[in-house]
């Protein structure tokens, strides 16, 4: 089970004074759970994931995985970050563990997300849309028990952002593995999570903690979605008044 | 437009040909014209190269001299990457250093050959190390670019997806310094091979810097165009053939 507990994390700003970015955050997330965390821009979400995957090691509290620090992770970052260099198979296998069937492995993957025909290519001759389904492969490669997601579809198209969600919960449904969601889409969060947490504006902790029971397979677009992003706007106003409104907020249909 | 194809066969190609046979076919007729010892014609200077080769006294020269070239050259790769990297990394070690490499960019060549000479006496590693001092300050410089230039979120990758360091270095890091690496390789290589010749001269009884001073003193101008045509067609053959293509291989995927 992984346990977050953050006392304090600042950095220097600017100025060279000490900016504290999260304070007194707490959260443990279920196993196999899918944690949305949601929060206005600049409160500390990804740092919160950059703490969480080790990548800052620069805080005050503790993060354990199972009781031990988190080691088995995939990471999905906002821009896709794969390696120009190599090509789509070679960036997925970089990252996975030695094993006999390694190879095996990510071209399956590939190849369940039509990326069988580009192999061989370098990322810089893909579309943005293909190169985060690399990344995406790049996280599941090695089946982690642990999946750090930081607003991985921003800056996408609707319909390619869609696609690329659904690919995800469905590896992440098989695969079983606790995930961490960051997004500043609110409906996005509500389409995906079993969990939403709201992060305060900086120094950034959970003020809200809400199970989303809605069935799946949602979308953003769905009306129940809808419905439950207009009654928390209606509850919460002040708490969710800092994230970005989506295009599709105007919900009349209550 | 209407090609003319009698001024467009191959292209750029065969331009270069045409301006090398320009060249060949002045200097032939300056050599006639000036018709002294001091300025031969390309034909006697190649009749001097088939008889030097075929003696097989050019070919040992010639081995030798590269021999230095290629351990002063991989010598100052490896240790200008390796101190290029640091001072890129980190930044109190770059300004302790920097006064140094000023110097090091600024002291001239023949003073670092006399000095080593003096220092470490007449012989081949004194040579070597002269050469490697000349050239590792500039490697330094441009592999210190390319470490600044590194991108700190793919190390990020790296980091979150537990990669040994050893896979991080070769996989994730080197590969982004390549084309400073090769710039200062190709640089490299057509600085060392010059001042190879110039050590060779002061202090060496072998290699084509001392055949050249032989002929010097002998006047002998055919024996120096001779050896300095084989060894600047030799290296850039190595240019070509070697660093070239290695470099479009490493940087394909920019393409």
């Amino acid at each position: 089970m992984l346990e977050i507990d953050i006392v304090r994390k600042s950095y220097p700003d600017r100025g060279g004074r000490a900016h504290v970015a999260l304070a007194g955050l707490a959260l443990k997330p279920g196993v196999g759970e899918l944690v949305c965390v949601v929060g206005p821009s600049g409160c500390g979400k990804s740092t919160l994931l950059n703490i969480v995957g080790g990548l800052d090691g620069d805080f005050e509290g503790r993060i354990t995985h199972g009781g031990v620090p988190p080691d088995d992770i995939g990471f999905m970052f906002q821009e896709p970050r794969l390696m120009p260099w190599l090509s789509v198979l070679d960036n997925v296998l970089l990252v996975a563990r030695a094993s006999h069937d390694a190879r095996a492995r990510a071209v399956a993957l590939l190849e369940a997300m039509e990326l069988g025909d580009v192999l061989d290519a370098v990322p810089g001759r893909l579309s943005g849309g293909m190169q985060r389904r690399v990344a995406l492969a790049r996280a599941f490669v090695n089946e982690p028990s642990l999946l750090l997601m930081d607003e991985p579809f921003v800056s996408l198209d609707e319909p390619t952002a869609e696609r690329l969600r659904e690919m995800f919960v469905g590896l992440w449904r098989r695969s079983g593995a606790t995930a961490l969601f960051v997004t500043h889409d609110l409906r996005e969060a509500l389409s995906l999570a079993d969990r939403v947490c709201f992060l305060s504006a900086s120094p950034g902790r959970v003020v809200l903690d809400l199970p989303v029971a809605l069935e799946r397979p949602r979308k953003p677009g769905d009306e129940a979605v809808g419905a439950l992003q207009a009654r928390l706007l209606e509850r919460f106003p002040a708490l969710l008044a800092g994230l970005a409104p989506t295009p599709r907020t105007e919900v009349t249909d209550v | 437009m209407r090609r003319r194809p009698g001024f467009d066969l191959g292209g750029d190609a065969g331009l270069r040909a045409a301006s090398l046979l320009a060249f060949v076919v002045l200097w032939h007729a300056a050599a006639l014209w000036a018709h002294s010892p001091t300025l031969p014609t390309p034909l006697s200077v190649l009749a001097r190269v088939w008889d030097e080769t075929a003696s097989l006294v050019l070919p040992a020269h010639l081995a030798i001299t590269l021999w230095r070239v290629a351990v002063a050259f991989l010598a100052a790769m490896l240790i200008g990457t390796v101190v290029g990297i640091a001072m890129g990394r980190w930044r109190r070690l770059d300004v302790f250093l920097d006064a140094w490499l000023v110097l090091g960019l600024n002291i001239p060549a023949l003073v670092t050959i006399i000095l080593c000479y003096v220092w470490f006496g007449l012989n081949d590693w004194a040579a070597i190390t002269a050469v490697a001092i000349n050239k590792i300050p500039t490697v330094i410089v441009t592999v210190r670019e390319g470490a600044r230039a590194v991108d700190p979120r793919l190390m990020q990758v790296a980091r979150a997806y537990r990669l040994s360091r050893w896979t991080t270095l070769t996989r994730v890091y080197l590969p982004q310094l390549v084309p400073y690496l090769m710039a200062a390789a190709r640089s490299g290589l057509s600085l060392i091979w010059k001042i190879v010749l110039v050590v060779e001269l002061l202090g060496r009884s072998n290699g084509i810097g001392f055949q050249l001073n032989v002929f010097f003193q002998f006047f002998d101008i055919t024996g120096i165009l001779a050896y300095t045509l084989v060894f600047a067609a030799i290296v850039l053959t190595i240019e070509a053939c070697g660093l070239r293509p290695l470099e479009r291989r490493l940087s394909g995927w920019r393409g």
